[in-house]
């Protein structure tokens, strides 16, 4: 019986192994096993999180996510996820900060919102929650194959997202590496409040009565595609390190503004004489090469000891391009608990068309944005997360994180009254997470 | 330096890919790599509210797995 037991264990462990390197390239749409030492073949278990995300002075998240995971006997492997969040603050609206008071149209057209001197403009009305559900399934095909599907259902109240996924993945040379090919597709509806502004239109002055109509407004909704295709490689090393390289192509065709997002047009002082709505191109195209070592130290000091790096080179022809390095260190403590510091950095330059203002007297080009999130960045994250194993084999875990955005200038001058204008101002973070697997 | 990492990354896939075959263990010397701390993603809970987070506050998405749509937050 107990040697029953173990097997049915080991069994779940390779299986669980195999199945988290064909779900390696679904990202965030697989809630894994968390807990394999307590995996009973078809059996459920359950993840469950809470996750609070707070930036000081601007948007507060809170999100709930549930995940359950079956593994059957036949080594199939099916996930479901549910996720709510919630979101309400501040956020800013693209246009410059002024030495004056500065009146803005609320996102819906009606009503206005009003600015004080000296800050950035931010509309602190944002409020939204959202729904999420995932299901994945997973299972080997045939020898050394594993295939995997799964489907995304997302709805907030002024988007919809619909998704589906599905990867294949082939193990060889004793099942050390693995080639894994896998695509997805999304289809979401962007409904905004007020509907969708004219791209480069004038923003008018709220008119405060709903009934009337705003002829900035060129419908009510619009569509997003999103298609994506990975190759990824994984490789055992030895018995200490795995790498993994991935290289991935995406395809965004449809509404890419957002059309809550406008430009201050300035006269040569620097003054706002009046703003516009932003205007993106209709289609993106995303590559990117990833790379992840993961090291387990010997040694009597870093015994058990879990190096875990990665690096990320995403370009797109927006020309932005950006560099991702992303580290935790696994520190076991006792037999039961571990500590994890998280460092990333992330750099990003500015799209082609990315601008904080324009300038009156030139000509308005076909594409102007002046969200900092396509702007040229630097961020950092630091956390650390402490987790134990509880109730005989359950995951506690606590995880306290510190994120800070730093944008800067691409080189755009800053005339007369901008001149003593922050218009990159840092945005600071603190991101607290408790999960408890079981 | 685009073109410099591009040659980097590839020259490495080419060396794993070619050297795989002495790379690797046998099935009994799997006991560190079968931990959940060795797994490629090992806190999938973790990820999926990074993902969530990153997708929402930079322009880049995805690269470890899919980055395509799913919210209205970017």
């Amino acid at each position: 019986m107990q040697l029953m037991k173990k097997h049915n264990r080991k069994k779940v462990n390779v299986k669980l192994t195999l199945a988290a390197a064909t779900t390696a390239l679904l990202g965030g749409t697989c809630v894994a096993n968390t807990n394999n030492e307590g995996s009973e073949l078809d059996a459920w278990s359950f993840d469950t999180a809470v996750l609070y995300y707070g930036e000081i002075d601007r948007v507060t998240a809170n999100e709930v996510m549930l995940g359950a995971t079956k593994t059957f006997d036949d080594e199939s492997v099916l996930n479901l996820k549910f996720t709510f969040d919630a979101l309400t603050g501040a956020s800013p609206n693209g246009a410059v900060a002024q030495p004056t008071v500065q009146t803005f149209t609320k996102p819906s057209g009606n009503g206005e919102y009003q600015t004080p001197a000296n800050e950035t403009p931010i509309y602190n009305g944002f409020r939204d929650s959202r729904v999420q559900l995932n299901a994945q399934w997973t299972q080997p095909l045939a020898a050394n194959y594993t295939v995997s599907g799964g489907v995304h259902f997302s709805k907030e109240y002024d988007y919809l997202s619909l998704g589906i996924n599905g990867s294949l993945a082939y193990d060889f040379n004793n099942k050390n590496s693995t080639f894994s090919v896998g695509t997805s597709y999304f289809q979401d509806i962007y409904n905004p409040v007020g509907g969708i502004p004219e791209p480069l239109g004038l923003m008018i002055p709220g008119s405060g009565d709903e009934d009337v109509d705003d002829p900035t407004r060129i419908g009510k909704d619009d569509t997003k595609l999103s298609a994506d295709i990975m190759f990824g490689f994984s490789q055992v090393i030895n018995r200490r390190m795995i790498m993994q390289f991935n290289y991935s192509y995406a395809m965004i065709d449809g509404y890419l503004n957002d059309p809550y997002k406008r430009l201050s047009r300035v006269n040569s002082n620097g003054e706002a004489i009046d703003y516009i709505y932003e205007s993106r191109p209709d289609s993106r195209k995303k590559q990117s090469v990833f790379t992840q070592a993961k090291y387990n130290f010997g040694g009597a000091i870093l015994n058990n000891t879990v190096l875990d790096v990665s690096y990320r080179y995403m370009w797109d022809d927006w020309k932005i391009d950006s560099h991702t390095i992303d580290s935790r260190f696994y520190i076991p403590v006792g037999n039961n608990s571990y500590l994890e510091p998280h460092f990333r950095i992330y750099q990003q330059s500015a799209a082609e068309f990315y601008q904080p203002f324009l300038n009156e007297l030139n000509v308005l080009p076909n594409y102007a944005s002046a969200d900092l999130r396509i702007g040229e960045m630097t961020t950092y994250t630091l956390g650390l997360k402490y987790g134990t194993l509880v109730n005989g084999g359950d995951e506690l875990s606590f995880r306290l994180e510190y994120y800070t955005q730093k944008p800067t200038n691409a080189g755009f001058e800053q005339q007369g009254v901008l001149a003593s204008q922050d218009l990159y101002e840092q945005v600071n973070a603190i991101i607290a997470q408790v999960t408890y697997s079981f | 330096m685009k073109t410099q990492i591009k040659r980097a990354l590839l020259f490495s896939l080419i060396i794993s890919a070619t050297g795989c075959s002495s790379l690797g263990v046998e099935p009994w010397e799997r006991d560190l790599l079968a931990k959940k701390e060795m797994a490629l993603t090992s806190s999938p809970i973790d990820a999926a509210f990074d993902d969530h987070i990153y997708f929402s506050k930079e322009a880049s998405s995805g690269g470890k797995g899919f980055g395509g749509g799913g919210c209205g937050c970017n």
